[in-house]
């Protein structure tokens, strides 16, 4: 089974980071195959940006996302852009205070958490992204929160490493407690 | 010609999770390359960047040139000097190094250059994919001279291709060249690092005899000469003018026809040794899919596409493209309908398949000019087309 992923968000939420982080977590880890590419253009700051995952039991040959079974949308840019590609069936991760998200007919499951808030709230909106993959972690169960932890050295620096803990098991939690609230 | 195994120093045994770019970094430090020189272009920056983080820990040597030239120009006097050296640049810089490519391919110098391909002429896409180096990789430099270039398609080959590349540039002392692109370039992957005893490498042939009888230019009998280090105590003269056994320039016709037949022969009658691809239903298949780098992971959609709609489709990806297999392009062309090359060009490798088809089977170019990869779509309606 191929599952394709992709983060989005604007250049500077550490959106890329969280493609790194998942990769490796699955790949080095969760024994899994985990392919990651990036957007790398002129892109600045503030502007739209994605990292895109590919995982498979297998090897994977074709290393491209082109109907992601996940879309992860930390900006409306990102949601607007990427939310068609998003397969029937899928799974959208929205930060809920940065993303409005239009009803759409087909058959998609909504994950919402306010991630910078949180992170605000742990004192520095910049481990959002740790917030977010924390609640991807929990919702999607695709990995496992031990490998994501394990993942992190050398991606974080060492000096924030409990600092973005802290976020990713802040998030985790939230999407456990969503995700008995829905049962 | 020794073999040995890897130096423990250089290599960071384990698994990573790599770009294409940093593992390039890693292959060539476990392949022992202790010299690093030069200049940062995107997107090859990120293996010059591994490289000032890493080599200055183990004993090596990074420098930032002023430019292309005097890279290529430093890495040729470091091998000289006895060390492994390696540059890495993409589009333009590789044009700006052609010259002194040539000056290593006539001194017979062992070097490893990594192309990280984006999309040309001139500037183009600094930070997208291309594959249209690969004719200048064969051809850039003036005057006949055989290179060999290989075509990693993964983080993982990106690895263990650099230590290829090196063992291959000090068997036959030739410039070898990575010819990736952007994309396998920042691709990240698990990428596993085996321990230093299960990594062999090859070192040149030193020279050991009286230092008053060395001849940097006299073929051993498998037509490569022996090297000595600058600074060991040999006197030697090297040039990039036509040279005898000695290394002096012996400007006339008669030791042009010595010299370069050799430059050439050295590689052309090794190339079966050299060549590497790999072949997947190719025994039953009437159309061949012919690709190398990304562009064969790309294809590999179609091609299962296909493969489900009943059609026979082989697949032949070339890790090595020069020396091409030439060989083998010929045997396939006697029993297939079509050859298919998706490359990210406007059709560069795709002439070698015509030549070698020789009009046997036909050959169908699919040209990307770059800035993205091939929508697997126009690849499968090539095959479709193909098979009508």
């Amino acid at each position: 089974m191929m599952i394709e992923i992709r983060f989005s968000g604007f250049g500077g939420q550490g959106i890329i980071r969280c493609g790194l982080i998942t990769g490796k977590a699955l790949a080095l880890f969760d024994n899994k195959h985990a392919t990651m590419t990036q957007s790398f253009g002129p892109e600045a700051r503030g502007s739209a940006c994605s990292s895109q995952l590919v995982v498979s039991e297998d090897k994977v040959l074709y290393p491209y996302v082109t109907n992601p079974h996940i879309l992860v949308a930390m900006s409306q840019d990102a949601y607007e852009k990427y939310y068609p590609e998003l397969r029937d069936g899928g799974t959208l991760i929205v930060d809920g205070d940065l993303v409005k998200v239009k009803p759409d007919k087909r058959n998609i499951k909504i994950y919402s958490i306010p991630a910078t808030r949180f992170a605000e709230e742990l004192g520095n909106k910049i481990i959002a992204n740790l917030v977010m993959l924390g609640f991807f972690t929990a919702v999607t169960k695709i990995v496992s929160p031990d490998a994501m932890k394990k993942a992190l050295p050398g991606l974080v620096p060492d000096r924030f490493l409990d600092l973005n803990l802290k976020a990713f098991d802040r998030g985790y939690e939230y999407g456990k407690q969503i995700l008995t609230s829905q049962k | 010609m020794k073999k040995i195994t890897a130096d423990p120093k250089g290599v960071l045994t384990g698994v990573h999770y790599l770009d294409g770019d940093f593992a390039i970094a890693e292959g060539a430090l476990a392949a022992g390359c202790r010299f690093f020189a030069g200049y940062p272009i995107t997107p090859s920056t990120e293996v010059a960047e591994r490289f000032a983080e890493r080599i200055p820990l183990i004993g090596g040597v990074f420098i930032q040139m002023e430019d292309e030239l005097g890279s290529i120009a430093a890495v040729i006097g470091a091998s000289w000097a006895g060390v492994k050296a390696m540059t890495v640049t993409s589009g333009p810089g590789f044009s700006l190094m052609m010259e002194n490519i040539g000056l290593a391919a006539m001194m017979e110098v062992p070097c490893v250059i990594a192309n990280v391909q984006r999309g040309g002429p001139s500037t183009g896409l600094p930070t997208l994919p291309g594959q249209g180096d690969m004719m200048q990789v064969r051809w850039g430099s003036h005057g006949d001279y055989e290179i060999i270039a290989l075509s990693p398609n993964s983080p993982q080959e990106c690895f263990d291709l650099t230590i290829e590349a090196f063992n291959l540039s000090e068997m036959y002392r030739v410039p070898v060249f990575i010819m990736t692109d952007e994309c396998v370039g920042h691709m990240h992957e698990r990428v596993v690092i085996p321990p230093p005893e299960e990594i062999e490498l090859i070192e040149r042939k030193w020279y050991e005899g009286p230092k008053d009888k060395y001849l940097p230019y006299k073929p051993d009998k498998d037509m490569i000469p022996f090297m000595v280090k600058a600074g060991d105590g040999y006197r030697f003269h090297t040039t990039g003018l036509t040279h005898d056994e000695r290394g002096y320039p012996v400007i006339n016709a008669e030791c042009q026809n010595i010299l370069v037949p050799r430059l050439v022969e050295k590689i052309k009658k090794n190339a079966d040794k050299i060549i590497k691809f790999e072949e997947e239903e190719t025994d039953t298949a009437e159309v061949i899919v012919i690709s190398y780098g990304i562009t064969s992971r790309v294809a590999i959609k179609a091609v299962q596409e296909a493969r489900e709609k009943g059609m026979k489709v082989g697949t032949l990806r070339l890790i090595t493209v020069w020396p091409f297999p030439e060989k083998r392009v010929k045997e396939l062309a006697e029993k297939v309908k079509a050859f298919i090359v998706p490359e990210i060009n406007y059709g560069q490798i795709v002439l070698e398949v015509e030549r070698c088809a020789g009009g046997k089977a036909s050959v169908i170019g699919v040209p990307h000019c770059g800035g993205g990869v091939h929508d697997p779509d126009i690849i499968f309606n090539a095959i479709k087309e193909a098979l009508k």
